[in-house]
């Protein structure tokens, strides 16, 4: 067995260097990943908090009804039902690039996790904080923007980075439908280059590496709003 | 309806394309669920036996496995595992990403299945530990009597869990072309011409399962909660 590292000099045909296309589709993995990451993000707070409304059970329907079916449809077929079924249902989506589909795909699947997480985080909190809201005088908006969800928010973050790194891994799975990121790429220069070991320990330290960078972000984050005094307790998140 | 027509299901091709595919989605996730569990054990007991030379290693593996996507460690394996292996199993060499798939899910879920393991056994009071020392018993008639036990008992809703998240990755085989269920279904949408279709009954199949299971994991855990 000998290394030959050389071969990501060599070109790809198209006049670039297979390490230029290999940063090349760690850039589409980051996008991925970091667009699907936003709308996680929004939609998964949102649903989450309306789990946890109290007089709403029609909105607590709604938003249970969205996490099972996210949670429970294989990430692959759900790309798959972005990717070949919703532009043939809705052909006004027809004209969506791939890419766009794949973030959604992503995002809402995500999604379904965060809320999770979020629903957890506000029923950790102790019954009271709710009532000082009310107290207040605070409508259930103002009682969530200001005391609820702050909080919840800073218990939840350490199963939201694992969420995170989640969604960064998960993002190779968007190679099933060509999009032209880090997975796709060690597929197709491994079958042109016969070098599939150089190939494949490049692309997986580019994860790992990203993966790092998302836990070390998300470890500065928790670090710079934390409150003093207030201990988190946060749960640990599974699956991957 | 919305332009799809699903009219072109039938039993038959269900038993010719589907069946199959399902057999071996199901053979992968008992596999891995339990190899995943046997392996998944030793490497959280080594993980806190308290020696170096067995630490570092199952510290090694399980991180290193645990920060790669699934898929990557299936396309690993797929290349790595040597052709003179296939031909070791009857006829192994007509399934190869089927055998390959295999491997890497038992070693794959090992890392995950370990996190589970070690926490479930941190779980137990350290009164239980010591009682088992004073009463003369060695680390291992500690661990498989009185530790073990009680661990696994703790840790049933989320292997549970765990294992249905695994049947749900088991779709990415795709990457290698293993048979399974999504297989089966995007094969007879290819071969019947209506794609759009198969992918949606796959995702109504998917969900069937998946949320029957996990219903019954949140029923078991309510049950359990009562007991104690």
């Amino acid at each position: 067995m000998t290394w030959d590292w050389r071969v990501f000099l060599n070109d790809d045909g198209s006049g670039r260097t297979y390490l230029q296309w290999m940063f090349d589709a760690w850039g589409w993995t980051l996008s991925v990943a970091g667009a699907s990451w936003v709308i996680a993000m929004l939609v998964g707070a949102l649903i989450g908090t309306l789990r946890t409304l109290p007089n709403s059970p029609w909105l607590v329907r709604f938003s249970n009804a969205w996490v099972e079916l996210f949670r429970n449809v294989p990430l692959l077929v759900q790309i798959f039902i972005w990717y070949f079924v919703v532009p043939k249902v809705f052909p006004a989506m027809k004209e969506l690039p791939s890419l766009i589909l794949v973030v959604f795909a992503l995002g809402f699947f995500t999604s379904a996790r965060i809320a999770e997480q979020v629903r957890a985080g506000v029923q950790a909190l102790p019954r009271g904080q709710r009532y000082a809201g009310m107290a207040m005088g605070f409508t259930t908006l103002q009682t969530y923007r200001y005391v609820i969800l702050p909080m919840a928010f800073r218990i939840i973050i350490p199963p939201l980075t694992s969420e995170s790194m989640n969604l960064l891994k998960n993002s190779s799975v968007a190679f099933a439908v060509s999009i032209a990121e880090l997975t796709m790429f060690a597929m197709q220069a491994q079958e042109e280059t016969s070098r599939g070991i150089e190939i494949y320990l490049a692309v997986t330290a580019l994860y790992a590496v990203s993966a790092f960078a998302v836990n070390r972000v998300m470890a500065f984050v928790e670090k710079k709003v934390q409150i003093p005094g207030f201990v988190v307790a946060g749960a640990t998140g599974g699956g991957h | 309806m919305f332009g799809l027509d699903l009219s072109f299901l039938n039993w038959e091709i269900i038993s010719k394309f589907v069946q199959n595919g399902f057999i071996f989605s199901l053979q992968l996730t008992v596999v891995a669920t339990l190899g995943g569990i046997v392996l998944g054990t030793l490497l959280a007991l080594m993980r806190l036996s308290g020696r170096q030379v067995l630490m570092i290693p199952a510290t090694i593996y399980v991180n290193g496995m645990r920060s790669v996507p699934l898929v990557m460690v299936i396309l690993w394996f797929f290349l790595l595992v040597p052709a003179s292996f296939y031909s070791l199993i009857p006829g192994g060499s007509n399934y190869r990403a089927e055998i390959s798939a295999i491997i890497t899910f038992v070693a794959f879920e090992a890392a995950y299945f370990s996190e589970i393991m070690r926490a479930g056994i941190q779980s137990i009071s350290r009164g239980q530990v010591n009682a088992g020392r004073a009463l003369g018993m060695t680390y291992a008639q500690n661990m498989k009597l009185i530790i073990l036990p009680q661990a696994f008992r703790n840790m049933v809703p989320i292997l549970l869990t765990q294992t249905i998240i695994l049947f749900q990755d088991t779709s990415l085989v795709y990457a290698i072309g293993a048979y399974d269920l999504l297989k089966g279904f995007s094969t007879a949408g290819k071969i019947y011409g209506r794609p759009e279709e198969a992918y949606l009954l796959a995702a109504v199949v998917y969900f069937v399962i998946c949320y029957s299971l996990s219903y019954m994991v949140k029923r078991l855990n309510s049950r359990i909660a009562i007991i104690r």
